[in-house]
């Protein structure tokens, strides 16, 4: 089991989904986080004052899933996210060891 | 009396009333989210405070019969508005008492324009011990000043702007907004710039809210400057108009200044814009034609925006631009008079650019300069009066906490119920209140909230 980690712009969530929802992914976990990338947050001007947005709104992204879909997945993410302008996110992928649901006390695939 | 009159001037009053909590929406969103209650705050207390020292003795202060020389209303002729709800109290075709209600909007909103300099960083308490003395010291004579007109069959005598100078005001350039931009000018200097401006990042929490504010005083502005005729006729028809072009084309004039300046066209450009026009088209409606009143705006759109960059270059931390918008678009509009002014206008004066010359110019800057320089001092004096007697400022630490909660013990916003740990009624004598825990039954949901209502 894999779980997969986005970082990417919050309009582009909905069209994430949808992908996921397409490769049968059952669930995910959404938050609101700010952060910056190279480009290092963007100016906005106030009356003529410029201030600096050093941590700009995303939205970040974990998903669970079987190995064996785990590609699949981050290549959803990956196509549906991009834009090609700067700021388009980053997905990684960590190892899971052991997953329960704590309704039931099922473990791992049967927790998906 | 004419009940046609007198329908559109009680309007008035009401559509006047409104701009003051739509000021205090458009002040609370540019503001950060910690101090968007205290700002609201300062313009509702200024309808408390002033709106009573009205009725008392201001409105006395400002029409009553002149004391001499044309400075000041004799206080006690009306104190209370003795006599004034006599159905044969009129004045000119309406009820005395539908001018006094109107006027009393006025010195309403004018200290309310003044705490928009002092956003984030003021006691709430010694503001409305400012805003009370200032209204008397300052707005009751200034008002007197410009707006008391005498009638010599009725055997009235009023203020010096308004019969010796002979300036046009028509509903209060000098005598609200260049009057309250003075002020505000001096209380900021006084109480001193807020912590950490201006390296740190002071954005508009809520560009939306500033909207609507600037929606609300457009709305009530048509009230505040076609009710100046005081009629129902002609005149406030063409103030009207003249509201609506001048504020356009301001606001279209600093939206130009600010997409050559810093590349983008913004929200609350248009509408500080729209403020601007306001302001600059309120003492010109009824001279100027519309051509006229769309060149003011032009120009109080652009000087405007030009002038709120003043306080970084010269060091005064007037929040929101009370002088930059208030004090510079009442300028832009009082003196333009002397170049616009029309004389086929119900105010009946030719300007420099209609054959004029340089007179009426003049006098307009004479009455101007006399209300700038009036207001500045004493409310400067005022300042360190309210400074010395009970201090102006918050505490540091509250002032970076936010001043919402060490005036008020409020929030503006709950948008995360779980910081909520414990509740519990305040107790008389002060003591400590019982922990609740945060793990609420879910068969009493209401269990946390019913030591609140004891």
């Amino acid at each position: 089991m894999k779980l997969v980690t986005a970082i990417v712009k919050p309009a582009t969530l909905g069209a994430i989904r949808a992908g996921l929802d397409r490769l049968g992914v059952l669930g995910m976990t959404v938050g609101e986080v700010r952060g910056y990338g190279r480009q290092k947050g963007h100016t906005e001007v106030y009356r003529g004052a410029g201030v600096s947005i050093d941590y700009v709104p995303k939205v970040r992204i974990d998903v669970l899933t079987e190995t064996s879909i785990v590609d699949a997945v981050v290549d959803t993410i990956v196509e549906t996210a991009r834009s090609g302008a700067i700021g388009d996110g980053k997905v990684w992928v960590t190892p899971v060891e052991s997953v329960v649901r704590v309704r039931t006390g099922e473990r791992d695939s049967d927790a998906l | 009396m004419d009940s046609g009159n007198t329908a559109w001037v009680l309007t008035s009053a009401a559509l006047v009333m409104l701009m003051t909590p739509g000021l205090a929406f458009f002040y609370g969103g540019m503001v950060r989210s910690k101090s968007v209650l205290n700002m609201i705050m300062m313009s509702l207390g200024s309808m408390g405070v002033v709106g009573l020292l009205w009725v008392l003795f201001g409105y006395s202060m400002a029409f009553g019969n002149d004391v001499g020389l044309g400075l000041l209303g004799n206080p006690i002729e009306y104190f209370g508005l003795n006599g004034l709800w006599d159905p044969e109290s009129l004045s000119g075709s309406i009820p005395t008492l539908a001018f006094v209600g109107f006027q009393a909007m006025f010195a309403i909103i004018t200290v309310a324009l003044i705490s928009g300099a002092v956003a984030d960083r003021i006691r709430f308490g010694p503001w409305l011990l400012f805003a009370g003395l200032w209204a008397v010291v300052v707005y009751f004579p200034v008002a007197h000043w410009v707006f008391a007109f005498s009638d010599e069959e009725a055997g009235v005598v009023g203020g010096w702007i308004a019969n010796t100078l002979g300036a046009i005001d028509f509903a209060g350039g000098t005598a609200v907004h260049i009057n309250a931009g003075a002020a505000a000018l001096a209380l900021a200097l006084v109480l001193g710039k807020r912590r950490g401006w201006p390296q740190e990042p002071m954005r508009p929490h809520n560009l939306p809210m500033v909207v609507l504010g600037a929606a609300l005083l457009w709305f009530g502005w048509f009230g505040f400057n076609a009710g100046s005729a005081l009629a129902a006729d002609g005149t406030a028809a063409l103030v009207l108009v003249n509201t609506l072009v001048a504020t356009g084309a301001a606001m279209l004039s600093w939206l130009l200044v600010e997409r050559i300046r810093d590349s983008h066209a913004t929200t609350l450009g248009a509408a500080s814009g729209i403020v601007a026009g306001l302001v600059a088209i309120t003492p010109a409606g009824s001279s100027v034609s519309p051509l006229g009143a769309i060149a003011i705006g032009l120009v109080s759109g652009a000087l405007c925006a030009l002038a709120v960059g003043l306080k970084y270059r010269f060091g005064y931390d007037d929040s929101l631009d009370v002088v930059g918008v208030h004090l510079v678009g009442g300028l832009v509009g009082t003196l333009l008079i002397g170049l616009f002014g029309d004389s086929s206008t119900p105010a009946g004066v030719d300007g420099l650019f209609f054959g004029g010359g340089l007179e009426l110019l003049g006098i307009q800057a004479v009455g101007a300069i006399a209300v700038l320089a009036y207001s500045f001092v004493v409310s400067l004096l005022l300042a360190l009066l309210v400074k010395a007697v009970i201090g102006l400022r918050v505490p540091a630490e509250a002032e970076d906490a936010g001043v919402d909660e060490s005036e008020h013990a409020e929030g503006g916003y709950e948008l995360a119920g779980f910081a909520v740990s414990r509740v519990a009624a305040q107790q008389p004598g002060g003591a400590e209140p019982a922990p609740v825990s945060t793990r609420q039954d879910p068969t009493q949901p209401q269990q946390a909230f019913e030591g609140s209502k004891q």
